[in-house]
């Protein structure tokens, strides 16, 4: 019986080494990439607009506004939970930001700090509401989705009368927030807004926070397996809800964003939005049952998003495509997606 | 079998200090009694094994003591001090670490990722992960425990049955553990890799482990244990040591000893080596 036992030294042959090539393919990010690159040359041939530089700053910021919230949406999936709010939720807190400091007359940094506490504790009762009753985040989030909706137009009406919330754009500290949260600038020819900026920045943040810390490494497991997560000690509701509050602070950063390029908000903006984000997450390689994807994935989902929106456009199509040219993006990714980390895997 | 006697003679009476000790603990789901007045000592240095049947409450007395249940009779006791866990966290905080039937890994995460999931090695600045120091620590044990895995960024999914179950070993180890409980770890292995873990039973016994192992596979209890609890509907149907048992006393406690012998007075009249012929009526069996 003891020729059968490994002995410590001896080496387990059956495993060869991989090449560098096959490690790149087995990035989550990888079929996303492919994708982004062939819908970039697609319509560097088909759209002549998309090849002047001067548009680059508008393609980007498109895909900007859809980023920011893709960031939290892939740590969410990656944690194994949806938020089917996460777009209405972005509406609330710009509505909130914006009545508030118009209804009680302060500055608006106040009313800013209002929608950070209420978008925050969104975020907290998904998760809190997830964690207490076991039900799917889809059942849950579906809920808030219709609350929020319906909270956001009827407290709108009462407040203001109208379907958007009132202008702030003559109040103290609107240019100051503008600045901050909707500002524009050039570099050459090419116009660019700081949401692009503050994109690219929480993209490294959380890409940092998912690979390289602690609460990544348990994003990555309350995701793969909860009850194994708790097992070892992770602290599986805690990680939960923080994935919760989280989207809510970039659904703070998205309104705050809406509230201050316009001054106002409609109050029924945000429908539809939340499968935007998850398309982009799932564009980009998470896997819908959790534990599995990338940050970086979400950014060139994202991407691509921004990329077809107006590739349509400057192409000269009816816009109206563009939903089916959508869809079929989201399915072709997700194939490419497939094969290629099928054949990464068994290289 | 040299291995087998080899482990029979170091599996002596040994008066070690008991490390957990349960005394009449029950647990009940509402009207249903999972588990009735159990008691249970683990020694550091011996291999307590627990058998039965399915459904005999070897689960439910693991995860009281692992701390995913509460128990709602009698005292558990972790060096001679009365303890009522309400979290996986606080029974691996006092020193015990279990090791699932499902291992508690991730499968899509890397080796060595699962391997220090909940005792992340940090650095600064910012608490950022140390995973080259992560990595070599991981190979380091795993080398010790006689696993070689090439690639510890490999996902934890893609290797055997004996291989993550080495790895949740290990990492038990590790990690300090003073009671290790493996749950079934030999369940869904082959002949060749249930030796292996069975080698690593030992191997963290050596190291002055108190070992819980639950199996329903008498053969392998009697291989490396030194007590055996047998449990039957939920109570202990049998407690005693190595010493004043034999292998076929155990098979026959396992298998259903007296119950047995009831069926086998009831089967009496049939003739087991009879092929039935195939019945042509129309509608009948």
């Amino acid at each position: 019986m003891a020729s059968t036992l490994t002995a410590p030294t001896e080496v387990d042959d059956r495993v060869a080494r991989r090449s560098l090539g096959a490690r790149l393919l087995s990035r989550p990010e990888v079929g996303s990439l492919v994708g982004a690159g062939v819908i970039l040359v697609f319509f560097l041939v088909m759209a002549d607009p998309f090849r002047s530089a001067s548009n680059i700053g508008t393609i980007v910021y498109q895909a900007a506004l859809i980023g920011v919230m893709a960031v939290p949406v892939a740590l969410l999936m990656i944690g194994g939970e949806f938020d089917l709010s996460a777009g209405v939720a972005v509406t609330t807190a710009g509505l909130t930001g914006g009545l508030f400091a118009y209804q009680f007359s302060v500055n608006v940094w106040v009313g800013v700090l209002v929608a950070l506490v209420v978008a925050l504790a969104v975020g907290a009762f998904n998760g809190w509401l997830l964690m207490r009753t076991g039900l799917p985040s889809f059942l849950v989030t579906l809920g808030t989705f219709f609350i929020l909706q319906g909270l956001n137009l009827a407290i709108t009406r009462l407040l203001s009368g109208a379907v958007s919330s009132n202008s702030i754009r003559d109040m103290d500290g609107f240019e100051q927030a503008k600045a901050v949260f909707a500002s524009e600038f050039r570099i050459g020819s090419v116009n660019l807004k700081i949401l692009v900026l503050w994109w690219i920045l929480f993209v490294a943040v959380g890409s940092w926070v998912l690979l390289r810390t602690k609460v990544g490494n348990w994003i990555f497991a309350v995701g793969g397996d909860a009850a194994a997560a708790r097992a070892v000690g992770v602290p599986v509701k805690r990680v939960k809800i923080g994935l919760f509050m989280a989207v809510g602070f970039f659904a703070w950063f998205s309104g705050m964003h809406l509230l201050f390029t316009q001054s106002s908000v409609q109050s029924g903006e945000g429908v539809g939005k939340e499968f935007i984000y998850i398309i982009a997450a799932v564009v980009g390689g998470c896997l819908l049952t959790g534990g599995y994807g990338s940050v970086v994935g979400s950014a060139i989902g994202a991407l691509i998003f921004g990329m077809t929106q107006l590739g349509v456009v400057y192409a000269g199509w009816n816009a109206d495509w563009f939903k089916a040219f959508l869809g079929v993006m989201l399915l072709l990714a997700t194939i490419v997606n497939l094969i290629v980390k099928k054949r990464a895997d068994l290289r | 079998m040299t291995t087998t006697t080899k482990f029979a003679e170091e599996a002596g009476t040994s008066p070690n200090t008991p490390v957990v000790h349960l005394d009449g603990v029950g647990k009940s789901y509402g009207n249903v009694h999972a588990l009735r007045g159990v008691s249970l000592t683990v020694r550091q240095g011996e291999i307590t094994c627990v058998l039965g049947d399915n459904g005999a409450g070897k689960s439910t007395l693991i995860k009281i003591i692992a701390g995913l249940h509460e128990h709602t009779d009698g005292t558990l006791s972790v060096n001679g001090e009365e303890r009522r866990f309400s979290s996986p966290r606080e029974s691996l905080d006092s020193g015990i670490a279990t090791v699932y039937q499902d291992l508690a890994l991730a499968p899509l995460m890397s080796v060595w990722r699962n391997f220090f999931l909940g005792n992340e090695l940090t650095k600064r600045p910012f608490g950022r992960l140390d995973d080259r120091r992560m990595k070599r620590i991981a190979d380091e044990e795993l080398t010790k425990m006689g696993i070689s895995i090439p690639n510890l960024e490999q996902p934890v999914g893609m290797l055997s049955g004996g291989q993550r179950q080495c790895i949740a070993i290990a990492r038990a180890i590790y990690f300090g553990a003073k009671v290790l409980i493996l749950d079934e770890p030999t369940a869904a292995l082959g002949v060749k890799q249930s030796g292996v873990v069975l080698k690593y039973i030992v191997k963290a016994r050596d190291a002055g482990l108190g070992v819980v192992f639950i199996t329903h596979n008498p053969h392998h209890a009697y291989l490396v244990g030194n007590h055996f609890v047998v449990l039957k509907l939920g109570r202990v149907a049998l407690d005693t040591h190595r010493a004043d048992l034999t292998l076929s006393q155990l098979t026959n406690e396992m298998a259903g000893g007296s119950e047995l012998e009831a069926l086998s007075h009831e089967l009496r009249g049939v003739d087991a080596g009879v092929v039935a012929e195939p019945h042509d009526r129309p509608g009948g069996i």
